[in-house]
């Protein structure tokens, strides 16, 4: 086989994924896929909330308060993903040239911003009676903070500039550049305090993670909360898709008229 | 490139408001800071090197819309672009001219901006220190947002919200070197992180900013 065969190949092997970057193939594919992923966020988030809410045992250390575990724990996960959802979009779109992923990007910044301020007030309100204080310079909730400032500089940067591409490339390279400075960020933060937020609260090597009764409800909202994720990205970039292609269709009928 | 760099120098200081206004701007900085918390020397001595830190990164922020700004309205920046010399290089030189007629001046003050603080023996030293080191990072980083926005018709504040949380590293470890120096603890770690951050930013973000205008005056 020569070289050439075999890089068609695993292009071929590869079409399945970069369908999607083609407008109308995903408009097709996230229209059908849409309902199921609705579907799936409603059956493990609403399921997952109130069996956390209201079946669980309340710690001995903590009484009911520990129960925010299902909303902060979830939320803040979703907030650094969708921020690495959004570098991988805009590395598609300056790479590939694909529209969907610059859009993709745009779609996800304002429900980031929303997960970030949701685990940092729900941390606040469990920091109140638990640490004693709502706010404290923690490196996590700094870096946390830090996230959220990166964020409002992107979707600022997204509206401020009228050229559709010249803005998505802009911000791409934003993306890009804010990426490795949130990861300095965080070790800068690290070294400048030492923190009173516990450890994480699950990860697949740790030899103590939360107890199973916690973590039964907690595997469901961490499912409903990547669900919901995916499923306002795909809302929101269909209406930018839309949005697009009724800006294309003003143009051409202008066009026309003249 | 030398040219180019004498060109800003010479445009940032006879030009006006540029050169003298981020000196004034750090000292009145300076002298609001014990009318906010109180003259008493020991409170004003302790929080110096962070108020001496932030002041210079304010008047750094000052003038970063310069570095492009003029240029791309009266139309040399596409003339650079068509330069022989790569983009890269200018935004090298531009960056490094904004050093010199800010982060520099910004270094030689800050010792002596110390004194209103009520700053101790070796603290002069180790704020013009890593000052000295980290001014370079926050020039760069700076001409990376003002690429960002250089086409933009109010791009000032939208500059800051972007370049402010960038600086946050160089903050962090720049400050904490100049307290520990101060203090006369081990500096080893945060100024090599210091030290580290600029010489990255030096090595990388030329490439990032040159790509930010290319799209600006496409």
């Amino acid at each position: 086989m020569t070289k050439m065969e075999r890089t068609k190949q695993s292009r071929d092997a590869w079409n399945w994924l970069w369908e999607w970057a083609n407008p109308v193939k995903f408009m097709h594919l996230t229209g059908k896929a849409l309902p199921w992923v609705v579907g799936l966020t409603l059956v493990t988030l609403i399921p997952g909330l109130i069996w956390g809410f209201f079946f669980t045992p309340e710690a001995d250390k903590f009484g009911s308060s520990v129960k925010i575990i299902y909303v902060h724990v979830p939320s803040a996960m979703m907030a650094i993903n969708a921020w690495a959802m959004m570098l991988v979009a805009s590395l598609i779109w300056l790479v590939r040239r694909h529209h969907v992923g610059a859009l993709a990007a745009k779609a996800a910044a304002p429900v980031g911003v929303v997960f970030t301020v949701i685990a940092l007030l729900t941390g606040a309100i469990w920091g109140q009676p638990m640490w004693g204080t709502w706010w404290a310079w923690d490196p996590r909730l700094t870096s946390f903070l830090i996230l959220f400032l990166f964020y409002l500089g992107y979707m600022a940067l997204w509206a401020a500039i009228d050229d559709p591409d010249t803005a998505a490339d802009l911000t791409s390279v934003l993306a890009i550049v804010g990426s490795v400075f949130a990861v300095l960020s965080r070790y800068a933060v690290n070294f400048w305090n030492q923190g009173l937020h516990q450890g994480a609260s699950l990860s697949l090597d740790a030899e103590e993670n939360v107890a199973d009764v916690y973590w039964q409800p907690l595997v469901l909202t961490l499912v409903g909360i990547v669900a919901l994720f995916v499923a306002l990205v795909f809302i929101r970039t269909r209406t930018q898709l839309r949005r697009r292609r009724l800006h294309a269709l003003e143009l051409r009928e202008r066009m026309a008229d003249a | 490139m030398i040219a180019l760099l004498v060109r800003d120098l010479r445009l940032a200081v006879r030009a006006g408001g540029g050169f003298g206004l981020g000196l004034a701007f750090f000292l009145i900085v300076t002298v609001l800071v014990p009318f906010a918390v109180g003259p008493e020397g020991e409170t004003l001595a302790r929080i110096a090197p962070g108020i001496l830190w932030v002041g210079a990164l304010l008047a750094c922020l000052l003038s970063l819309d310069r570095i492009f700004q003029l240029d791309f309205e009266d139309g040399s920046l596409d003339l650079l672009a068509t330069a022989p010399l790569p983009m890269e290089g200018a935004v090298v030189v531009k960056a490094l001219a904004h050093w010199l007629t800010t982060g520099l001046p910004l270094t030689l003050a800050a010792p002596v901006f110390g004194i209103l603080m009520n700053m101790q023996a070796p603290g002069h030293w180790w704020i013009f220190v890593t000052l000295l080191i980290g001014t370079p990072a926050l020039s760069m980083i700076g001409a990376f947002g003002a690429a960002l926005t250089v086409g933009l018709k109010r791009g000032g504040l939208l500059l800051s919200l972007l370049v402010l949380p960038l600086y946050v590293p160089t903050l962090i470890f720049g400050a904490e070197a100049a307290t520990r120096g101060g203090a006369g603890m081990a500096v080893t770690t945060p100024i090599l992180m210091l030290a580290g951050i600029t010489a990255g930013v030096v090595a990388f973000l030329p490439f990032a900013a040159a790509a930010a205008i290319r799209i600006n005056i496409r």
